[in-house]
């Protein structure tokens, strides 16, 4: 199996206290991964360094190595833009812009100076990855903000999808959402691993279970245990994890 | 019971303030409209003082308020909102932002007065600009940049942070986020802080008093670089510097209302600005 995106001795912290220690993984190409672990164990805060959304916080800060393909993602010689335009990301509660559905996709096409004679084509191929085209595609100028919540989180994964990139990182992108638009997310995820590498972070263990090939738990801050869904889930080596998947805690 | 009463007393004192505070403004303005609104016609905003300001209207000092109010907008808005982007955007917690922060709080609480002689040393003596609507018009610049700064920062802040990493995640600059999702939203915010600040600038008289407003100009003026004549200047000399006092109230008053009707009219702007926002609001 090809690896797609990595971290090595990855420790965060935010001013002096540590909050990812010591961290090696790495994420097999066109694989669902899973981050699972009880809250505020790392696994949200894990996901945000692939694509450096810590830059923004000022008294974080990362040491190890954490590569896509063989591109270090945090050297200076490399643009944050191109890494993240490569790493796209889902949020948590769905964020789209206060814009119409249309320009949801047209605008980082745009700033990413793709033609204007491709821009219509991408979109529609990105909605209807994202199985949104027959809900939307009668009003593409309706605000993004008219959308149900899952048809507005199906658009910011149409967003993300959209630009082509090589990894899509999900932080708990169905928490926020009925049990109908999971399951429709839940379907995409599936669809889209053909042509992405897929890391999500999720709270939902039967979600995990479901959609993931791979599962790692984590816990305060460190990853105890990664390894295939079902022997994260039937034969967990960890007391840690056997009582996290058993529902003993979290 | 007790608790009754307590809840009761309560009301009553917040009820009661709030009716204090409009009965207030309720006397002013009534005050002000039943003497004054005999005098504004059509005539009076439109042509010049005659036969020693007795007669005849206060066209000058309309026109030298917009202008003042211009070059005011001209200087304090782009440095204001700039200022309030890099603030909340840019800087980075530390020491020196803390103190610029208070040092901007700061000058918002200086006397109106000092602003005048400020403005009187640098733009007038230093800068060489003369007393001058040039002049006037900075430092009521200066006064307002502190205002603008903060509502914008404020109006910058209530933007989620949420909507500024949707963007980022896409791969756009922070220069790119800011220009086209941040500002656009926060847009409605910045204009209603500054439409207020502008209000308060163009009342005003502290800071032109030495910088620039004259007593009376003859004729009309347009120039930037001479001396001007002001509403709320106009409206202190006929009433207190005039020598036929007396003969000049109706006139005074005439100007205070056309004053507050202009106050009014761009406050009643940032509201319906507001309004629009909130009903928009996504």
């Amino acid at each position: 199996m090809e690896i797609k995106l990595s971290a090595h001795s990855l420790n965060l912290y935010f001013g002096k206290k540590k909050i990812l220690k010591n961290i090696n993984i790495d994420f097999d190409k066109n694989q669902v991964t899973s981050l699972i672990g009880p809250s505020g164990c790392g696994k949200s805060t894990l996901l945000r360094c692939f694509n450096r959304m810590h830059d923004l916080t000022p008294d974080a800060k990362i040491e190890g190595i954490l590569k896509l393909d063989y591109l270090d993602i945090y050297d200076k010689k490399n643009s944050v833009t191109d890494i993240r335009r490569r790493i796209g990301m889902v949020f948590q509660k769905p964020n789209p812009l206060p814009k119409s559905v249309y320009e949801n996709l047209s605008y980082a096409l745009k700033i990413h100076q793709f033609s204007s004679k491709e821009i219509p084509q991408l979109i529609e191929s990105a909605l209807k990855e994202s199985y949104l085209w027959d809900e939307v595609k009668d009003d593409l100028k309706k605000p993004a903000v008219k959308l149900s919540g899952g048809q507005q989180q199906r658009l910011c994964i149409a967003r993300a999808v959209v630009l082509r990139p090589e990894v899509i990182l999900m932080d708990e992108p169905c928490s926020s959402l009925d049990p109908i638009s999971t399951n429709k997310i839940e379907d995409l995820i599936n669809s889209l691993k053909k042509d992405y590498t897929i890391v999500i972070v999720t709270h939902n263990m039967q979600q995990a279970r479901r959609i993931s090939d791979k599962v790692a738990f984590m816990y305060l801050g460190e990853v105890i245990e990664f390894g295939t869904t079902e022997n994260i889930f039937k034969n967990p080596q960890n007391e840690l994890t056997k009582n996290y998947v058993g529902g003993h805690f979290g | 019971m007790k608790k009754k009463i307590l809840y009761l007393v309560n009301w009553i004192v917040l009820i009661g303030s709030t009716i204090i505070v409009c009965v207030v403004l309720g006397v002013i303005l009534y005050d002000i409209f039943s003497k004054g609104f005999s005098s504004v016609n059509w005539n009076f905003i439109s042509e010049l003082p005659t036969e020693g300001m007795t007669k005849g209207g206060i066209l000058p000092a309309i026109i030298g308020t917009t202008l003042l109010t211009f070059i005011t907008t001209l200087f304090s808005v782009p440095f204001g909102v700039g200022c309030a982007i890099y603030l909340n955007e840019y800087a980075k917690p530390s020491i020196l932002t803390n103190i610029i922060r208070a040092s901007i709080r700061n000058l918002a609480g200086i006397p109106s007065i000092i602003y005048g002689l400020f403005g009187l040393a640098l733009f007038v003596q230093a800068f060489k600009l003369g007393t001058s609507v040039l002049s006037a018009g900075l430092t009521l610049g200066l006064l307002s940049l502190p205002y603008i700064i903060t509502t914008a920062e404020e109006a910058l802040k209530r933007i989620p942070i949420s909507m500024r990493e949707a963007t980022l995640a896409l791969g756009t600059t922070q220069f790119e986020t800011i220009k086209d999702i941040v500002l656009p939203k926060a847009l409605p915010g910045i204009l209603t802080g500054i439409i207020l600040t502008l209000s308060r600038a163009a009342g005003e008289t502290a800071p032109i008093l030495f910088t620039g407003v004259a007593f009376y100009i003859n004729g009309l003026s347009f120039s930037v670089n001479k001396e001007f004549m002001a509403l709320p200047y106009h409206l202190y000399m006929l009433s207190t510097q005039h020598q036929s006092i007396e003969q000049v109230r109706p006139l005074a008053y005439g100007t205070a209302v056309v004053l507050i009707l202009l106050v009014f009219i761009l406050n009643s702007i940032a509201f319906y600005i507001r309004f629009k926002q909130n009903s928009t609001d996504y």
